[in-house]
């Protein structure tokens, strides 16, 4: 069936029309909506898209970044000051995929895509949303919280700090197929110290429930300690509370449990 | 529904062709202008066997809204061939047998022409992480890595 493709100036109005339209949905890198209309989803009948220069900004000159939602993965690799998003960013399809697929559309990607955005939840990313309403600022885990609620806003950005060295801020995601394939699970952790303890840790994880979420007894278990491997130990046992991961064909609910303990004990004790 | 105009560069020729809203660019080359060299494998960007290049970047086919290469430049298999002669990628690839039934070989040749366009002598895992978008059901993955890193090297027959 053949869909209106509305193309805008503007992120503005381009976000006007997708607040309007039910059926409207937001072209970006095109690995979501055109592979949903490549599978005949009737639900879309309006496909909206902007040239806004905007959309595609990067500023990773200070300490805090900013990314525009329709910066490709591509992009991120080829930025030198974006170096700790690397890692996530090459987890991501191969080569024609991340010359496509961006930012903003990941934090789209149903299971077990998404991985960026499992990145960026450790980071305690800030998504610049511009709606009906006009634009205003989610933290990543609001939005993602409400994700299905969100088809008729427009994202504009994301942005997050900086960790303060390669050691604040670790990857890891778990693919059955090398080096490309889709999650079994994914983990990132932010883990900053002062005064040689954690101070405001936060471990996402991908795979392990409908959204990426966030282990919040993990996080508790490294609150206000050392990285030693009492620490890590229990971080490891406290990974599966609060997660609900289901069975496909990468993995079963089982296996995701019994593996997402030994995965956050290997990236909190740094071993590959 | 009124059909979409739409101009761009196929292969360094100019063409013009008119389009439905949401065709994909895969459909646009074979069905509109009859390029039959990307091929259609899953319609999800796991595959690879649609890849063309714009403006020299690998992008898939299928996954990329036909209206969005207005303007631009698309390089397919097709347009690979100088002449009478063929690429030394495609040479690499006979002299190391690396098509059996052919049809990831147009996806892979892609690939590996964006990948040597910007570096031309790449390692074994920089190979390797070139097609890694790219899968191959029966020829194996040896062969193609070989007639890649051999394209590279010039080590081609005439």
């Amino acid at each position: 069936m053949a869909v209106t493709v509305k193309t805008f100036a503007s992120a503005s109005e381009a976000a006007g029309v997708l607040s309007s339209d039910r059926s409207a949905r937001y072209l970006g890198g095109g690995t979501l909506v055109m592979r949903a209309l490549n599978e005949g989803d009737v639900s879309i009948s309006t496909v909206v898209r902007a040239s806004d220069q905007a959309l595609t900004r990067i500023d990773a000159s200070g300490p805090r970044i900013t990314l525009g939602a329709g910066v490709t993965f591509a992009r991120v690799l080829a930025e030198r000051d974006l170096a700790f998003l690397h890692t996530p960013a090459r987890s991501i399809g191969g080569p024609a995929v991340r010359n496509m697929g961006t930012v903003g559309g990941n934090l789209f990607a149903p299971s077990p895509y998404g991985d960026f955005t499992v990145a960026l939840l450790a980071l305690d990313a800030t998504v610049a949303v511009a709606g009906g309403f006009g634009s205003r600022d989610i933290p990543i885990e609001e939005f993602l919280q409400a994700r299905e609620r969100q088809a008729g806003t427009l994202v504009l950005s994301v942005s997050c700090t900086r960790p303060a060295n390669s050691d604040a801020f670790r990857y890891r995601k778990i693919a059955r197929i090398k080096p490309k394939g889709g999650s079994v699970i994914t983990l990132a952790a932010h883990l900053p110290i002062s005064g040689g303890r954690i101070a405001g840790a936060r471990i996402a994880l991908g795979s392990m429930a409908p959204t990426q979420i966030r282990a919040r007894a993990a996080e508790r278990a490294l609150e206000g300690r050392s990285l030693d491997a009492a620490t890590i130990a229990a971080a490891a046992s406290a990974a599966t509370e609060g997660t609900s991961p289901s069975d496909n064909a990468l993995g079963s609910a089982w296996y995701r449990r019994e593996i997402v303990g030994v995965h956050l004990r290997r990236l909190l004790s740094g071993q590959e | 529904m009124s059909k979409i105009p739409l101009q761009f560069r196929h292969n360094g020729r100019d063409v013009a062709i008119f389009v439905d809203g949401g065709t994909n660019l895969l459909v646009a080359l074979r069905e509109l202008i009859g390029d039959m060299t990307p091929k259609f494998g899953c319609g999800q960007g796991g595959c690879g066997t649609c890849s063309v290049l714009v403006d020299g970047e690998l992008h898939l086919s299928c996954l990329t809204l036909a209206e969005t290469v207005a303007g631009r430049s698309v390089e397919t298999l097709d347009g690979m061939k100088q002449g009478p002669s063929l690429h030394p990628l495609q040479r690499a690839f006979a002299d190391n047998f690396a098509a059996q039934c052919g049809y990831c070989t147009p996806g892979m040749l892609m690939a590996a022409k964006a990948l040597l366009d910007r570096n031309p002598s790449p390692s074994r895992d920089e190979v390797i992480e070139a097609i890694s978008g790219n899968i191959c059901r029966c020829t194996g993955y040896e062969p193609i890595i070989n007639a890649i890193l051999a394209a590279a090297s010039g080590r081609v027959s005439a």
